[in-house]
Order: structure tokens, then C-alpha cells, then sequence
């Protein structure tokens, strides 16, 4: 099984909702919690598992706003495991979870350099790593309502542009997305080989212009239509 | 199997990562915002484990936003107040020096206060709220008081979207309707500032992505919404209005409007009186009294008796066009004959709307005629059977499934309320209202138009007002001013300077209050409303005002109160501070009777109810105003032998009626809990909401979901819901003939009251059309538009709520510095550098700001985002925080009153001339670099005090409610580190997985 998500960059709108349901649920999650140093101060700055990346491409009049998720790709060839010199990363081998046992992290940070995605982060109180789990302790969770074994960012995303599920199930949604709208790996030139999957915007819809007469109307040429009140 | 039955079938054993005994889950309604989504909560030992969106709420169906997923750091934010604040003695306001005192003396001192201003002269309480969702009880509970000073904050908000469409077609956006999105294959947005409504748009954008609907943006700024567009319009500000009725002289050229939309729904056939000069000119040619019936109905031309009958008769086949002279000698044309002529004219073509908008003539042709054919050539229709108005049978809804939505960008400017009207005119001629792909009313609207409610005038001592404060003129008589004409209200709401501000004008309260214009007040009491900061035009003036002094040493404004449950900036400014609960603490409702959270198809209100319990010395506003309304003895409040009526806030929503069986909760009435809409208290009603996951909904059956203006069975409805007084169609007014009343006054021409004064005169007969007008925002008139070159407003990002959210741990990561952003080609023109500081300039003054360059801007107009600067030590901020050294207020450049010319007009409010909104948006600036290497943003202001007994801020935070559950990875699994798992090596992992994970045996650690 490869688990692992599918972002629409054709409705995400930016708004951080999967960011912050994320940090809320991870939080209190397994490998919780997702420290914050000085929250109320300057530059507060805390451990996240998926920030939105905002960005603009190409200068007027050829440029676009792009609003970019960004969380572990749970890559299939991830370097970020090949480096941990303890064993702490590692992916998982029966559904391609990449995660980080948090007593055997000793906070070194290669891994973090490893990633070309940018998605570990360094927990300023813990000093360990901390990752997307895929909300691992929601997906299996048997006391949860069956709609709601879904990561956070999955269950919360208000244009409901991330899907959760199985790439290896051609069947699934995710699969089928990937499909039909040519899901797009993020660098895939690297070689690592992520499992999320982003799906670049639809085409524009063609709408047509109504028919207009080539004569010249005015006011005098409209005649009153016999219209009951 | 299904997908997600394949993902369970391979549970690994995992550890149980919580103890769900210790968890419970609650339901009630988000306060994040204004957008009251339903939340799903999970408390584990009275702490907030997880906020979730519950998804069979009709609001938010299970999303939830960036601001509503952080509500755990509102809830643990230290800034919370924790007791009653009484300024010490001696000290100055400002200084934040404060005692803590109890509940007792708190309600003690407010009630002395109180009661002596009630016996004496009620209006010198002015109560002020912010963005509460309980003006049903505020306003009633003014109304009791006897004092005419009561508004909420829609005058600085949105009061031109809320007036432009009540006074045209008896709803509106956001609150009072919504796009259909299930049909709509073409929909237009405009002006929306990332907010308002927040998870609903969003839910609503993506159903319109799948089907392939076309998505266009009105907006100066390309963010959020605008980025995901099919079509973004980059406008120059202000000037929406030039651009719609361009789009409208095109399909008027073309003929292509909804002519039986017209003559069935709207007034466009009425004869209109056309005596240019004369007493009486464009007012509705009226039936005489000739006993038929007709008498003081508005008269159309009908076709087939060929006479001037009752035009609100169904019996007629009304001609759009006509003009002739009546019978009785009285020139007349119709409504529809006027506004061909107005909009046909050169000034509205494309070619020179584009010059005023910045969008090509090309594209307003185009967008137009996509709408058109939109409209017209993919017409839907529903095969639903329903009764018209006048009880003829219809075979079908016919939709033309072209929608918009519009927000603060329409409404923040000067002109916003004509340029609504003309975003309503175009989706009237277009016949998409209230049909299926088009503009929803949601319940309880529509209502007549406008609502049948009066502002109330009197000021009487311990007597309550006879109307509510606010309320819907239709003509000069029902100002509130004296019999000089001048103001009443201390906000100068329904005076001749702002005639039909429904929502008053909050935003010159405190500026009339200390220049005593039109008097001076006692008291000021302002609920979850941060005058001294983000909430205040003009702020580092405000702070002078708050603490401005007569000669004896007293206060200008000599007793100042706030309820609030957080040391916001107007903590320090006020001598008595209540402190409120915060939302996840409190008891409350989303009522039927204020703005409820209903959706098109479904009548719904909710309800908060505590999730956790306050461990403070706190008590919600609900339950002080029920408590000061019972001890001042107001008569809905007290039985008829002198006692109180009501124990608790509970206790009054529970069996407070406005009418026979309508109460501020519509769901679960009678004595069992089976009414719905109308029925007699419920005692259980909260248990039964609780137990409803905390909402109500009374869906509408589908004969009732469209066409609700003119429906007879959802009109029955709402009449014996107390929605609406009558089942009379609500006739569509794209003529208004209440406006034309006010712009009689200003030509002399009005018998009743008549302005003096001759700029009032001017903005009479200048911005009182009748039919929508597009003007240029009124500071522009007034300003050199040279020295000021560029536009300056704000937006507001999807993840803060205004000033609410700086305090979060959480949301502050993601912005806690705004920059003014600039179009790159425009700052290359002026040697502007990316990130570098330059000073912004005003005709009221100036600031510092840090500059971004983007692309995605209008080039004439600068920007940033709302309410992120704080002050100093506010909110529980650092005085070194990021909010305060480097983030900047655009607020200190906008004055409450238009730019001085040395005329008339200076003293005026900087608001639109008809509804007294704020005009946040028509600020004109001029940029300079710095010239000396400075930095930081300008003004700057001492750092606030923290409340008495707040918990220090942390300088880590590590929330959890529990300590995590690790998932051991086991050592022999460490071998494989750096090799692919193979297919075979999967089902071994497997098995061996669950086992160690299961027995965790010691070795393994």
C-alpha cells in the first residue's frame, strides 16, 4: 500500500486551514507536541508539519499566484531515511508512512538537509524531528467515525482541494485523480520518487459571447412584448 | 472493498495514542469570525484536544478554516482578562493602570452609572458593538434603556451591501444571500477581501471548479481567491459601479435583458411622473380616487385595455416602454423608459467607462455578452410546480444561472451604496434573482422593501423607545433630527449628512463625543469593539480624543466601559472593563432575529454552548445585559408586580417572545419541543439544541426555494414565521422612488422636511438617483489627485479575523509583519526597491511603511492587510513583537471626516453620502523612499501594560493535552534503512510490526 495525498493547486486558495489543523491535531498527536519559541514575541517561530508556500510566476502581463501546500511526500526513495545515522527515520514498509520514532531522534538535522521539499522541521523544545505522519494516529483509528479516518489537513480543507488514499489501489480517488487531471510529482528530476501528487489547474472554460445583431438598435426599435403581470 | 476499507484491513496494531475515556465531544458554533460555522469540539480534563468542522452543519458541511482550526490558541491566549478592571484613581486612561475588583462592584458601579443616566437623559449613554452576533439583544436591550445612541459596527462595515440590497430587491449578499452554487455555470465576485464568507465561498468556489463554471474576479489585488480565477479584473478602486453600468448600456444596446423578469417582478413598468422642477417630479404616477380600487397604487400603461391601471395587479399586460401624457394632463413614462435613456447614454459606453475603470472596452463588451448568453442561451429549468403571488399555478422555476457576490471592496467606499444598487440592477436585468443558478435570498429574507422598521427619535427619561434605534427610512420624515434639522443621534446617523444609515455610523461616535457636535454624552460603552486601534479611522488622533480633558480636569467622554476578553488596546482607554467569556465558554445564539446563518434553501439558527468551563473570574455580555436590564427594571424585563423576569441569559432566551411564539431561538418551540419557526417556550430548548448538535434547520420544500419574492406558498410561510408582514409580492425596485423623496428635498421640491443647508442640498440631489449612479468616491473629489497618486486599502487574509488574531500563537506565525504591497512596474517607475521603507502619505498624515513589490497589483493602487499591527504589549504581545516595531496601521491615514477644502463640507463624515458607511477604501496616497536609512514602521506609541495578574507569555509554548504516544520503530527494522521494501518484504514487515508494537518488549526501547 502507498498512502500518501493528492493537492488540487486548481482550488487551493491559501487559506493555511490544513496548516493549522495539522499543527492543532499534531500537537496533541503521536509525535506531539509541535513547540512554538517565542509565540508572543519576535519572530516567533515553531515546529510545523505543512506550510502553504505563496508565490507569484512569471512578471506581468504572463504571471500567476500560485498557492503551494507543502508537506512530507512520503517519497518512495527518501533520502531524508537513507541519512539518519540512528534509525530514527524510517518508512514504514506496509503503507509508505515515513515517520520518525521521536526516542530515537537525537535532533542532528541531516535529514532535514536531505529533503528537497523542505518538510522537516526541528522542534525548538524537543530537539527532535518532527513530520507529517499522514496523521497516522487518525487513519487507523477504529474509534473514530469511519468518514473522519483522514488526516487533518484532509478532513478540514474548506475547497476540499487535498485527497487522502492508496496509490498503489488504482481504483481509489486518488489514483483517479491523478489520472484524469495528470497529477504532477514535484521534482521529480531529483529522484526521490514522492508519492504526493499535485494537480495543476484545469483549463479555462470557454464561455460565448451572445449573438448580436450587426444593425444598430435604439430605443425606438424595442418594441413592448404582450407579457402578463 | 472500498478504498478506505483497504486502508483499515491493514491496521498495524498501532499503540492506542489517546485515551478516549478521558475525551468527550462537544458541539457549537465557531466564533473565529463572522461566518458561524458549526464545530465539532473534543475536551479531554477541561482542555481543548481538537476543533473540527461539523459536517452536517449547513454552514460549513465538516471544513473548517486556517482561524477556526486555531481556536485552542485564542482559548490559551494570554491576553485573556481574568477579572473586573476599575482605573485606579489618579491614573490617566492610557496608562493601564488598573484595580481588580468583583463582579459585585463592577455591576454595582455600572449600575449606579446606568440608572441615573436612564432617569435623567437617556441618549448620553451611547452603546457601541463590535462584531458581535447578538444585536437582536443589544439593540433591544438600548431599546429598553430609552437611548436612540445604539449601533452596532456595520456602518464601518458593511452597511451599503446590507442597504443596497434591501432597498432594491429585498436581500443581499453574504448574510441575506448566496450564489446558488449547485447551478450556477458563471459567477462574478466582487470586491471580496479574502473574508466574508469564509468557508461557504470556498465550499462554493471548488463545486463550481468541478463543473466547470466560469469564476470571474473583480478585485485590485490578485491573492486568495482572485488566484484561482478563470478571469482575474484588476480595477482600479472605486470604480466597480462605471463598470457594471457599462455592462448594462451594453445589454440594453443589444436588447438583451429578461423583459417578462421585468414586468412579473420588478417595478421597471411604473409610470413614472416626469414634471422636471415641480413638487412631485419622479415620483410613481398614482391611481386617483375614483373608487376602483386603485387608489395610491403605483399605474402602468396596460396593453390590452389600453389604460393606466393598478401596476400591482396581476390582471395586466404592462408595456415596459412607454411615455405619454395621463389622462389627467400628467406627463408620465416608465420606469424602464427612464433607465434606457440614462444608461444608453455615451457615458456609460464601454469605451469611456474604460478610461474611468482600467478594464478594456473589449473586455466590459465581452463579460457582458458571456453573461448574456450565459442567461439566455443556457437557460435551466426546474420541472417543480409552484403558486405565483397571485395564486396562479407556474409549471416550472426557469433559471438563468449567472451569480455574483460582493463585499467590503463595493461596500468600504463612498459610493458603495449606488454601486450595489448597480451590481443588483445588473443581476435584475439579467432576471437572475432568486432563480435557480442565480442570486439566493437566504430566510428570513426577502423582506419587503425596505423593512418595515423605523428609527426610533424619542428621549425619554425611564421609558423605553418605541422602535428599535435602528431602523429603514423611505422618505425625509423618518430622519432623526430635530425641528431644525439637526441631528439627533450622537453619531449623526439619519441626518441630512447620511440619510439612511441603517447601521449607524459607529466610526464618528467618539470624534462628535468630545467636540460635543451635536452634544456631549456621560457614558460610552462599547462591547468587543477596539476603538483605540485597528477599529478607528484616525487612530493616533482617536488616542488624543479618549483622553481629552475639559478645563475643570473631567473627561471629555467621562466614563468610558468595555467588555472584552482580551487586553485589546481598548482595555487601556477605559475606566470600567468587563470581562467577557470567551466563545468556547458561553451560552449564545445566532438568531432568526438578527443575522442568522441560514442557507438558501433551509431556514436555520444555532446556538453556543459552553465546551469548557472559564477558570476565570469572567462573565459572558449575554448575561451582564440581562442582569443590568433586570436590576434597571426595563419593562420587557420585569413582571408586571415589579419582579424580575428572567434569572439568567438562558432563563430570557428561553421564554422571551417577541410575538406569540417567536423568541430568539426558532427550532425546538412548544411545550414539547415539535414547533418549528413559531410556537410557545420550550423549557428544554438549549437540551434540545445540545442534543441537534447544536443548530437548527427547517428545510424549505422545493415549490418554496425560488422565486421567493413573488412565491405564495413561501411567502405564507414566512408571514406566519414573522419573517415578513405580508404575503404581497415583494416587488423588485430598480427604480427607487424613496431615494427620489430625498432628492426632491435637496431640489426644494419635497413636501415635508427640506435641508437648510446648501451642501446637504448638493449631496441630495447629487448621489439620491433613483436609478443606480456611478460617481467618483468623494476624498478624490477632494484631494489633488496628482499629489496623491495611488489608491490605499487593505484586505483581510483567510487566516486572521481583523484585530483578533495576533494573540494566537499559531495564525501570528503565519503573518505578524503586513508590508505595503506595489505593483512592481509602478515601484520600478518611482525607484522603489523591494523590502525597502518609504513613507506614506495622506492628506491626514503620514506613516512608515516597508514596501513589497508584487505583481498582482492594480498599478495605481497600494495595498496591505488589515489589522495586523498591535500595539506594544496589547494582546499579550512582547513590546519588541513584530506587530509592533514593524507591522503599520493604514488607519492613521484615513480621517473620520472628508479632506478639509475650507468649505461647507469639511466637518463631514468620510462616509458614503447616503448610508453614512465608512469609506476606508477611498484613500489616496502619495510614496516617498526614506531618505535617511530609517526603519521600522511610524507612528509609534508607548507599550500597553499587561492586565493585572496575567500569566506571563511563554517564551516556548509546547501544547499538548497529553503526553504523545511514540510509535517505536523496532531495531531489527533498522536494518533495512536505506532499501526499497520489496512487495514480499511488506507482508513480513507486517506481521512483525503489529507483534513488536504490541508486546513493545523492552529490548526493543
Amino acid at each position: 500500500m502507498k498512502l500518501g495525498l493528492v493537492v488540487d493547486l486548481d482550488t487551493c486558495v491559501g487559506c493555511h486551514g490544513c496548516a493549522t489543523a495539522c499543527k492543532q491535531w499534531n500537537t496533541s498527536g503521536t509525535i506531539g507536541p509541535l513547540s512554538d519559541k517565542d509565540p508572543y514575541g519576535k519572530d516567533p517561530n515553531g515546529a510545523w508539519l505543512n506550510r502553504i508556500r505563496t508565490y507569484e510566476v512569471g512578471d506581468t502581463p504572463n504571471s500567476k499566484t500560485v498557492h503551494m501546500p507543502m508537506s512530507c511526500m512520503h517519497c518512495e526513495e527518501a533520502a531524508c531515511v537513507t541519512v539518519c545515522p540512528t534509525g530514527a527515520s524510517y518508512k514504514r514498509a506496509e503503507d509508505g508512512i515515513v515517520l520518525v520514532d521521536q526516542d530515537k531522534c537525537m535532533g542532528c538535522n541531516l535529514c532535514a538537509w536531505a529533503c528537497p521539499y523542505g518538510a522537516r522541521e526541528l522542534d525548538p523544545a524537543e530537539g527532535t524531528m518532527k513530520k507529517c505522519t499522514l496523521c497516522v494516529d487518525r487513519i487507523y483509528d477504529q474509534k473514530l467515525p469511519e468518514d473522519e479516518r483522514q488526516p487533518a489537513c484532509v478532513l478540514t480543507c474548506p475547497t476540499k482541494s487535498r485527497v487522502f488514499g492508496d496509490f498503489d489501489d488504482p481504483t481509489s480517488e486518488v489514483s483517479q485523480l491523478v489520472r484524469d487531471r495528470g497529477g504532477k510529482q514535484l521534482m521529480p528530476e531529483l529522484g526521490y520518487n514522492p508519492v504526493n501528487t499535485y494537480l495543476p489547474p484545469r483549463n479555462k472554460p470557454a464561455v460565448e459571447v451572445h449573438e448580436v445583431s450587426s444593425i444598430k438598435q435604439s430605443v425606438k426599435t424595442w418594441v413592448n412584448k404582450m407579457i402578463a403581470r | 472493498m472500498t478504498s478506505q476499507e483497504k486502508i483499515i484491513a491493514i491496521d498495524s496494531g498501532l499503540p492506542e495514542f489517546e485515551d478516549r475515556d478521558k475525551q468527550q465531544t462537544k458541539f457549537t458554533t465557531c466564533y473565529m469570525c463572522a461566518c458561524r460555522c458549526g464545530i465539532k469540539v473534543t475536551v479531554e480534563d477541561n482542555k481543548v484536544r481538537f476543533i473540527q468542522g461539523n459536517p452536517n452543519h449547513p454552514v460549513n458541511k465538516g471544513v473548517l478554516c486556517a482561524k477556526g482550526n486555531s481556536g485552542i490558541m485564542k482559548q490559551y491566549s494570554p491576553a485573556k482578562l481574568s477579572s473586573p478592571l476599575l482605573r485606579k484613581p489618579g491614573t490617566e486612561r492610557g496608562a493601564g493602570e488598573f484595580e481588580e475588583i468583583s463582579w459585585d462592584r463592577a455591576l454595582g458601579i455600572l449600575e449606579k452609572r446606568l440608572a441615573n443616566i436612564r432617569a435623567t437623559d437617556p441618549k448620553k449613554l451611547a452603546y457601541f458593538t463590535g462584531r458581535d452576533q447578538m444585536q437582536a439583544l443589544t439593540g433591544m436591550w438600548a431599546s429598553q434603556f430609552g437611548t436612540i445612541n445604539w449601533a452596532a459596527h456595520g456602518g464601518f462595515c458593511s452597511v451599503n451591501m446590507a442597504a443596497g440590497g434591501l432597498y432594491t430587491m429585498g436581500h443581499a449578499f453574504w448574510e441575506f444571500g448566496d450564489p446558488d452554487w449547485e447551478n450556477t455555470k458563471y459567477f462574478m465576485m466582487w470586491g471580496v477581501a479574502e473574508d466574508h464568507s469564509s468557508n461557504p465561498l470556498k465550499l462554493g468556489l471548488k463545486r463550481l471548479k468541478e463543473r466547470g463554471a466560469k469564476f470571474v474576479s473583480v478585485n485590485p489585488v490578485r491573492t486568495g481567491y482572485q488566484a484561482i480565477a478563470d478571469e482575474w479584473i484588476a480595477i482600479r478602486p472605486g470604480t466597480d459601479g462605471i463598470f457594471a453600468l457599462s455592462m448594462i448600456h451594453v445589454l440594453l444596446k443589444n436588447q438583451l435583458v429578461d423583459e417578462e423578469f421585468l414586468i412579473r417582478y420588478t417595478n421597471a413598468p411604473q409610470l413614472v411622473v416626469n414634471t422636471p422642477g415641480k413638487v412631485g417630479d419622479g415620483l410613481f404616477y398614482r391611481g386617483a380616487a375614483n373608487g376602483d380600487g386603485a387608489e395610491g397604487k403605483p399605474q402602468v400603461w396596460d396593453q390590452q385595455s389600453q389604460t393606466c391601471v393598478d401596476g400591482t395587479s396581476a390582471d395586466c399586460s404592462p408595456a415596459l416602454f412607454a411615455e405619454f401624457t395621463a389622462d389627467d394632463g400628467t406627463p408620465v413614462r416608465t420606469a424602464m423608459s427612464i433607465l434606457l435613456e440614462k444608461y444608453l447614454d455615451d457615458q456609460y459606453s464601454p469605451e469611456i467607462a474604460a478610461k474611468e475603470c482600467g478594464v478594456s472596452a473589449a473586455d466590459i463588451e465581452r463579460i457582458a455578452l458571456e453573461m448574456a448568453h450565459v442567461a439566455f442561451k443556457e437557460t435551466i429549468t426546474l420541472d417543480i410546480e409552484w403558486t405565483d403571488w397571485a395564486g396562479r399555478k407556474q409549471s416550472q422555476f426557469i433559471g438563468r444561472p449567472v451569480s455574483m457576490h460582493a463585499m467590503r471592496g463595493i461596500s468600504a467606499h463612498s459610493n458603495g451604496f449606488q454601486t450595489c444598487r448597480a451590481l443588483h440592477l445588473l443581476q435584475i436585468v439579467l432576471g437572475t434573482i432568486d432563480c435557480p443558478g442565480g442570486h439566493l435570498a437566504k430566510p428570513p429574507f426577502p423582506k419587503h422593501i425596505p423593512p418595515g422598521i423605523k428609527p426610533a427619535k424619542t428621549n425619554i427619561p425611564n421609558t423605553p423607545l418605541k422602535s428599535p434605534p435602528l431602523g429603514f427610512p423611505t422618505c425625509p420624515e423618518d430622519l432623526v433630527i430635530d425641528d431644525a434639522g439637526q441631528p439627533l443621534r450622537i453619531d449623526k446617523a439619519y441626518s441630512w449628512d447620511a440619510p439612511i444609515s441603517c447601521h449607524g455610523l459607529m466610526h464618528m461616535v467618539i470624534s462628535n463625543a468630545v467636540k460635543g457636535d451635536p452634544y456631549k454624552i456621560d457614558t460610552l460603552m462599547l462591547f468587543m469593539a477596539n476603538m483605540a486601534w485597528n477599529s478607528s479611522m484616525n487612530t493616533a488622533q482617536t488616542l488624543e480624543m479618549l483622553c481629552a480633558k475639559e478645563e475643570d480636569g473631567e473627561y471629555k467622554i467621562p466614563f468610558i466601559v468595555c467588555s472584552d476578553a482580551f487586553n485589546s488596546e481598548m482595555v487601556a482607554y477605559s475606566d470600567l472593563v468587563l470581562p467577557d467569556t470567551t466563545y468556547l465558554e458561553r451560552y449564545d445564539t445566532i438568531s432568526m432575529l438578527d443575522r442568522p446563518i441560514s442557507e438558501p434553501h433551509a431556514a436555520c439558527d444555532s446556538v453556543r454552548t459552553p465546551v469548557i468551563e472559564a477558570d476565570r473570574d469572567v462573565l459572558s455580555w449575554q448575561e451582564v445585559m440581562v442582569e443590568m436590564a433586570g436590576r434597571l427594571k426595563f419593562p420587557a424585563f420585569t413582571t408586571a408586580t415589579g419582579d424580575r423576569r428572567y434569572k439568567d441569559y438562558k432563563d430570557f432566551i428561553i421564554n422571551f417572545e417577541k410575538e406569540p411564539g417567536i423568541g430568539f431561538l426558532a427550532g425546538y418551540r412548544g411545550v414539547d419541543g415539535t414547533k418549528s419557526l413559531r410556537g410557545e417556550p420550550n423549557p428544554r430548548q438549549w437540551e434540545a439544541y445540545e442534543e441537534n448538535q447544536g443548530f437548527f434547520e427547517f428545510p424549505l420544500e422545493p415549490k418554496q426555494r425560488y422565486m421567493r419574492h413573488a412565491n405564495k406558498d413561501y411567502l405564507e410561510l414566512a408571514k406566519e414565521a414573522g419573517w415578513v408582514g405580508s404575503t404581497e409580492q415583494i416587488l423588485i425596485e430598480i427604480y427607487s422612488e424613496k431615494l427620489q423623496k430625498f432628492r426632491l428635498a435637496g431640489q426644494g421640491l419635497y413636501d415635508g422636511p427640506m435641508p437648510t443647508q446648501e451642501h446637504h442640498k448638493e449631496r441630495l440631489v447629487k448621489y439620491f438617483d433613483p436609478l443606480p449612479i456611478y460617481y467618483m468616491p468623494l476624498e478624490e473629489q477632494r484631494i489633488d489627485r496628482d499629489e496623491y497618486p495611488f489608491h490605499a486599502v487593505n484586505q483581510r487574509p483567510m487566516f486572521m479575523y481583523h484585530s483578533w488574531d495576533s494573540q494566537n500563537a499559531w495564525l501570528r506565525q503565519i503573518m505578524n509583519q503586513n508590508y505595503l504591497y506595489m505593483n512592481r512596474v509602478a515601484g520600478e517607475k518611482l525607484g522603489i526597491e523591494d523590502l525597502s521603507w518609504v513613507w506614506v502619505e495622506s492628506h491626514n498624515g503620514k506613516i512608515r511603511a516597508q514596501i513589497k513589490l508584487m505583481e498582482g497589483t492594480n498599478e495605481n493602487t497600494v495595498w496591505t492587510w488589515n489589522a495586523i499591527a498591535k500595539r506594544g504589549g496589547a494582546w499579550g504581545l512582547s513590546e519588541d513583537a513584530n506587530e509592533a516595531s514593524d507591522a503599520f496601521l493604514m488607519n492613521h491615514l484615513i480621517s473620520e471626516l472628508l479632506p478639509a477644502k475650507g468649505d461647507s463640507k469639511d466637518k463631514i463624515t468620510n462616509s458614503d453620502p447616503v448610508t453614512g458607511q465608512a469609506a476606508w477604501y477611498d484613500l489616496r496616497v502619495k510614496i516617498t523612499p526614506v531618505t535617511d536609512g530609517e526603519t521600522g514602521s511610524w507612528p509609534q506609541f508607548s507599550a500597553l501594560k499587561p492586565q493585572p495578574n496575567a500569566p506571563k507569555s511563554p517564551k516556548m509554548l509546547s501544547y499538548a493535552t497529553h503526553k504523545n504516544v511514540n510509535i517505536i520503530r523496532r531495531w531489527a527494522d533498522t536494518l533495512f534503512t536505506g532499501e526499497k521494501h520489496s512487495s514480499n518484504k511488506v507482508k513480513t514487515e507486517k506481521v512483525t510490526n503489529k507483534s513488536i508494537i504490541n508486546g513493545q518488549t523492552p529490548g526493543d526501547k
